[in-house]
């Protein structure tokens, strides 16, 4: 029983992962290529599920929803970098982090005013809410197994554009050591802009994709902000290779640290004691690992090389 | 002749002045959150707050009156100050609304003791139900552990024997448990306490799902209620288990759920369909008005401002003693009824058992299937001696 559960749990962990994967990848390069540090990536998010939740109301039909809110989600995060972002890139960080922090309160209102404060209502079309047996009596859901799978072709993608292009050997460059590159001829700020716009693309995707499990509303996507800095973090800024597997760890490390620790110490201390301590060391785990990690590796587990 | 115009000037001042209290103004100060993620609970508050105004013709006990909104932000430093404004520069008369327990003992003190009474329209933490209690507080919503006291005694009827109990990782979680322990008899297998604004349950519903307990008691309030039902419904939980909630499928939550929640049952001291003439006002207007169903936090809200008019009717006065005594007293004409007030004057009343059902309008909202407490006070007011 505890090995398929572990099985499961490892399932969970995966898909958590790669929704914050999804949003890292944009976060770890805006910050890696630009040194811009972005705090409003979440409100990406948070338009992504909007536009996806929206269209899906009105037309009734998901797959539209989402095919239309990605092309959305890509002007969005266009329009935001040409109007205020580029304008930010000569400031200092404490400047940026206002600024960005401002943009959060600004998406969050606008989508107040125009939604309502109430969250919006969707759900993932009935032949995608059927279960897939991963193992013999473990069912496991297929639009969450939908989700991974996604997840996983769009790192595949993004892992191919980066290590295999050559607009991606610019990204690696640009992420490395941005002054040289500009030197040598190449626009990284017109490579930064649609790579901006990407990432709030991925970002939006990773919101269009959760919209139907979580409550569609404003403000949803801070929470997630907050891991996906952690992530970039433990990973090594700009770098997507890094942001994939510490999104993964992340993941696994807080989903799996959720359910099996409190059960692992009620193995050794009193049932109260466990319900106490258990959730408490879980909900910091996350924060620990990275704390780990920075002890040993400062500059995190993949730098880009160079940095 | 010179003294006859004195006594004149004097009887006319006496007109004036007995004129001028007929004008009188009481204030009323709500505190309520209107921004971030629970401003849909304060909007659906202030809505309620106002409707009972008109439907009041602006006046409470016929005296003219002002109520002054005001955002706590869900912070308890912004509380604080908000309170001692309304008190110090806005000279409040009562002070009404508060949502959340932690927001309401910031503020318990300060405005008690400033001969100010406080009403709450929903949190009721244990510490000012029981030892720590004044005689200027008043609660128009419940004690935090009777809803889920409820919920474990309709449990124990209903014949269950264990249960899986989940709720967020903070003191009203912790405080729900306890009540829901009081009474119910059954063994509780699990105890979850997951984090607080979590948005994703697949985790726990995975391990509920090993764990396999015949129901599972939960308290995920606001949006948390939100997502983990939805999750549940979505990984066919329902074959597995039986869910029973307290303040997670509400007027707040059923627009998001919609079809999703029916069949949810919970448990809860109001319900739109509540069978007495005020209730049946309250929310027909409300609907026309709003366009949607009001949740228990506006019609406690509501609530309070009929407690106000009340207490300003019967005393004939804005003075805090005189309408203390006619709150303390009871009998006071809300949407649950005339309300009885026990002695640290949290109400006395019915605990209804209630279902997600689809009204003749195809939208779906709560309606009473069982009455669990008649007349249910708190574990607490014993304590209590002002």
């Amino acid at each position: 029983m505890t090995s398929t559960l572990l099985l499961e749990q490892i399932f969970n962990g995966l898909q958590a992962g790669i929704t914050l994967f999804l949003i890292a990848a944009g976060l770890t390069l805006i910050l890696g290529i630009m040194d811009f540090v972005f705090l409003a990536h979440g409100s990406q998010v948070m338009i992504g599920a909007y536009a996806a939740a929206a269209i899906t109301i009105a037309t009734n039909n998901f797959y539209f929803g989402i095919l239309a809110a990605i092309p959305i989600t890509f002007v969005c995060g266009y329009l935001l970098e040409w109007l205020i972002i580029r304008h930010l890139y000569g400031r200092d960080h404490m400047d940026q982090v206002l600024a960005t922090f401002g943009l959060i309160l600004f998406f969050n209102e606008a989508i107040r005013i125009g939604f309502g404060p109430a969250a919006l209502f969707t759900n993932f079309p009935s032949s995608l809410s059927g279960f897939i047996e991963i193992l013999p009596d473990t069912p496991y859901p297929v639009y969450r197994i939908l989700i991974i799978l996604v997840g996983l072709l769009c790192a595949l993608g993004i892992h191919l554009f980066v290590s295999r292009t050559r607009v991606g050997a610019m990204v690696r460059a640009g992420a490395s050591n941005p002054e040289m590159t500009a030197a040598l001829g190449i626009n990284v700020k017109i490579l930064f802009r649609f790579i901006f716009a990407a990432g709030a693309t991925f970002a939006g995707l990773a919101g269009m994709m959760i919209g139907p499990l979580t409550s569609v509303e404003p403000g949803m996507g801070e929470p997630l902000l907050i891991l996906s800095l952690v992530v970039i973090i433990i990973g090594g800024i700009g770098s997507v290779r890094g942001a994939f597997i510490a999104a993964i760890l992340i993941g696994l490390v807080d989903t799996v640290g959720r359910v099996m620790l409190p059960m692992l110490f009620k193995t050794f201390m009193s049932v109260s004691t466990a319900d106490t301590a258990g959730p408490a060391l879980a909900s910091m785990s996350v924060y620990i690992l990275m704390a780990v990690v920075l002890v040993f590796k400062p500059t995190g587990l993949f730098p880009p090389k160079g940095a | 002749m010179k003294n006859k115009f004195i006594t004149a000037v004097i009887a006319a001042g006496f007109v004036a002045s007995a004129g001028m209290a007929f004008a009188e103004t009481i204030k009323v100060g709500y505190i309520t959150t209107l921004s971030g993620g629970a401003g849909i609970i304060g909007k659906q508050m202030k809505n309620a707050v106002e409707l009972a105004m008109e439907h009041k013709g602006g006046k409470l006990g016929g005296m003219d009156a002002e109520v002054i909104f005001v955002d706590d932000q869900r912070k308890p430093d912004v509380t604080k100050q908000l309170a001692n404004k309304l008190l110090k520069s806005e000279k409040v008369d009562v002070i009404g609304g508060i949502i959340w327990s932690n927001l309401l003992m910031a503020i318990h003190k300060q405005v008690t003791r400033a001969d100010t009474l406080l009403i709450s329209s929903n949190a009721g933490p244990s510490p000012v139900a029981g030892s720590n209690c004044h005689k200027n507080f008043f609660s128009m919503s419940w004690q935090n552990d009777q809803t889920p006291e409820a919920m474990g005694a309709y449990m124990n009827t209903a014949g269950v024997k264990s249960v899986y109990a989940m709720a967020p990782n903070y003191q009203a979680g912790k405080d729900m448990i306890e009540g829901f322990k009081r009474f119910y008899d059954g063994e509780v297998v699990g105890e979850v306490y997951t984090k607080l604004g979590q948005t994703d349950f697949q985790a726990e519903l995975s391990a509920l799902r090993a764990a396999k307990p015949p129901a599972t008691f939960i308290f995920q309030p606001g949006g948390m209620g939100i997502n983990f039902v939805k999750q549940w419904k979505q990984a066919g939980m329902d074959d597995v288990s039986k869910l029973y909630t307290v303040f997670s499928v509400d007027g707040i939550s059923l627009p998001a759920l919609k079809e999703t929640a029916l069949g949810t049952i919970s448990t809860q001291t109001w319900s739109p369909d509540l069978d007495n003439a005020i209730n049946k006002r309250f929310v027909a207007d409300y609907k026309s008005k709003f366009g949607g169903y009001p949740s228990f936090y506006a019609a406690q809200a509501y609530d309070t401002i009929l407690a106000i008019d009340h207490a300003v009717a019967k005393s004939g006065s804005k003075d805090t003693a005189k309408m203390r005594e006619v709150l303390a007293a009871g009998g006071i004409p809300t949407t649950r009824g005339s309300l009885k007030m026990n002695t640290n004057h949290f109400p006395i009343q019915n605990f209804y058992l209630r279902e997600a059902v689809k009204d003749s309008d195809g939208v779906v909202t709560s309606k009473i299937i069982d009455t669990v407490f008649e007349d249910h006070g708190d574990a607490y007011a014993q304590d209590c001696k002002f």
